[in-house]
């Protein structure tokens, strides 16, 4: 009994301390300030600087200038394949070339120094910048909007297909923009986190390839060559371009994003001021 | 208001600061001297939780570094010593930057900006993009950066590096002037500006303090002037 009392005595402040203490750990991590004053500031910053317009302008040449040179009009038929197929080898390129300076930049700068000295926390910076570059990247998609219109123009083509292809290409932009996040942390240098970016996509997107599925069941077992196929950007993409918005597919790419930016994040906290 | 106990951060093999402990009081304007690589900007930086300390901590206004690091950046204004910034932007949306991540919304931003433009003399460059300002008036941004939420507790590291005569005169008006109802720590080279402003000095080498005391106990104690002083300390000590 007296033994129970002293315990329970002893015991009592410590599970009340540590709940406190959760709690304004999620205070912390969950005040929106600190992400939007990083969201904001990163979008404009793209438009103040000319990096979004020679972004765009590239683009929406080559995804407009692929699109014809494949054969649009030859197909004769009232879709967008001839546009989606074509961006997974273009996001593997250009969206590396939008991630590479979020955190690259910012260390090689110092202004780390001055944004991880603001009352925010290193998760809401890194949400923020991922958000904002995300955002950026929709805004580039939606300004394709030219081909939507031509193919509506033509014929009558199935819409939800050509929405499920959007969605697809949105998600598949965040999964390149979350491992092109990762290695601009990894590196000061922004050529590093270009190249290491791009290969890392490249990687990704040509696993799914049915010239490397071929080469690789030359020598693998089966059930590792459908392993890696299923790892690839390029077979979910496909799926949801076909206008099948299955579970696996979606969640394949969100976690692909989760993953990446939470890496991301580690990363910069370890290396915030080396 | 600052108590810094048994700091220590090292960098691989080297040192940076070695088991630093020292408190700072309201009203109180520090100098922080010793020769580079001391490991002054390192004790600045663990204070702004920028750097975890390897070992030790330190409380700003009551928080802890390690425990409450959020808590501690609001209540500091901290300006690092390459006074970094976005080169980009506009002084007028850097400033903005900084009041959103510091929730000074809507009057009181106003007010903030109305007190803080006129008070670093920032006005004339106020729609520049940072990039085109010269050294001192990117030192002045950083330092409206630093000041703009009337913070309790200022840590300035070198402000007055690369700044011309006036300008150097200027800042170190408007710190005195700030003196009395804050807590300040100012690193510098500069020894005729410790004795102008600060009440108080820390002689800090290889990580370890040497001295802590004040200019004019330091000058009567050495019988010579502040730079015969930090030479004597400084070289010294490493013989």
């Amino acid at each position: 009994m007296r033994c129970s009392e002293k315990l329970r005595r002893v015991k009592r402040p410590e599970p009340a301390e540590s709940v406190s203490k959760l709690r304004s750990l999620f205070r912390q991590e969950f005040e929106m300030h600190g992400f939007w004053a990083i969201f904001k500031r990163e979008l404009k910053s793209y438009f103040t600087t000319p990096i979004a317009y020679v972004f765009l302008v590239v683009f929406l040449f080559f995804s407009g200038y692929l699109t014809f040179k494949n054969g649009f009009f030859e197909i004769k038929q009232a879709d967008m394949v001839m546009f989606f197929v074509n961006l997974p080898l273009l996001f593997a390129f250009l969206v590396p070339a939008t991630a590479m300076r979020l955190w690259a930049e910012e260390r090689k700068s110092g202004s780390i120094e001055l944004l991880l000295t603001l009352p925010i926390t290193v998760s809401q910076a890194v949400l923020g910048k991922f958000f904002a570059a995300w955002v950026f990247l929709a805004i580039a998609l939606a300004l394709t909007f030219p081909m939507v219109i031509t193919v509506c123009f033509l014929g009558n083509p199935d819409i939800g297909l050509i929405v499920s292809g959007y969605l697809g290409s949105f998600l598949m932009a965040g999964g390149f923009l979350a491992i092109g996040c990762f290695f601009s942390a990894v590196s000061k240098n922004q050529v590093i986190s270009f190249v290491l970016s791009v290969v890392a996509c490249a990687a990704l997107v040509s696993a799914g390839m049915p010239t490397t599925m071929n080469y690789l069941s030359t020598f693998l077992p089966m059930g590792l060559v459908t392993a890696i196929e299923s790892m690839s950007f390029q077979t979910h993409f496909e799926s949801l371009q076909r206008g099948v918005l299955e579970f696996s597919d979606v969640s394949y790419f969100l976690i692909l994003i989760v993953g990446w930016v939470v890496a991301g994040a580690v990363i910069l906290e370890e290396r915030k001021a080396s | 208001m600052i108590s810094i106990k048994n700091l220590r951060r090292s960098f691989g093999p080297i040192v940076a600061v070695d088991d630093v402990s020292f408190e700072v009081q309201k009203g109180e304007v520090l100098g922080f001297l010793g020769p580079n690589g001391a490991g002054k900007s390192t004790v600045m930086r663990m204070l702004a939780c920028f750097l975890k300390p390897d070992s030790g901590t330190a409380t700003v206004c009551g928080f802890d570094i390690l425990k409450n690091p959020l808590d501690v950046r609001k209540a500091i204004g901290y300006l690092a010593e390459n006074v970094p910034a976005y080169n980009e932007m506009t002084v007028g949306s850097f400033l903005d930057f900084i009041c959103d991540a510091r929730q000074i919304r809507g009057k009181d931003r106003r007010q903030a900006l109305d007190r803080i433009v006129p008070m670093c003399s920032i006005g004339s460059v106020y729609h520049q993009t940072i990039e085109t300002l010269s050294k001192g008036y990117r030192r002045r941004v950083g330092l409206a950066q630093a000041l703009i939420h009337d913070p309790q507790v200022l840590i300035l590291d070198e402000p007055t590096d690369g700044l011309d005569p006036n300008q150097k005169h200027e800042v170190r008006g408007l710190i005195s002037k700030m003196a009395k109802d804050k807590c300040i720590v100012v690193s510098t080279h500069i020894l005729e500006e410790v004795e102008a402003i600060c009440s108080r000095t820390i002689i800090i080498a290889r990580g370890k303090i040497l001295v802590d005391s004040t200019p004019e106990e330091l000058r009567k104690k050495y019988n010579c002037s502040l730079d015969e002083v930090f030479r004597k300390i400084t070289k010294g000590k490493a013989a």
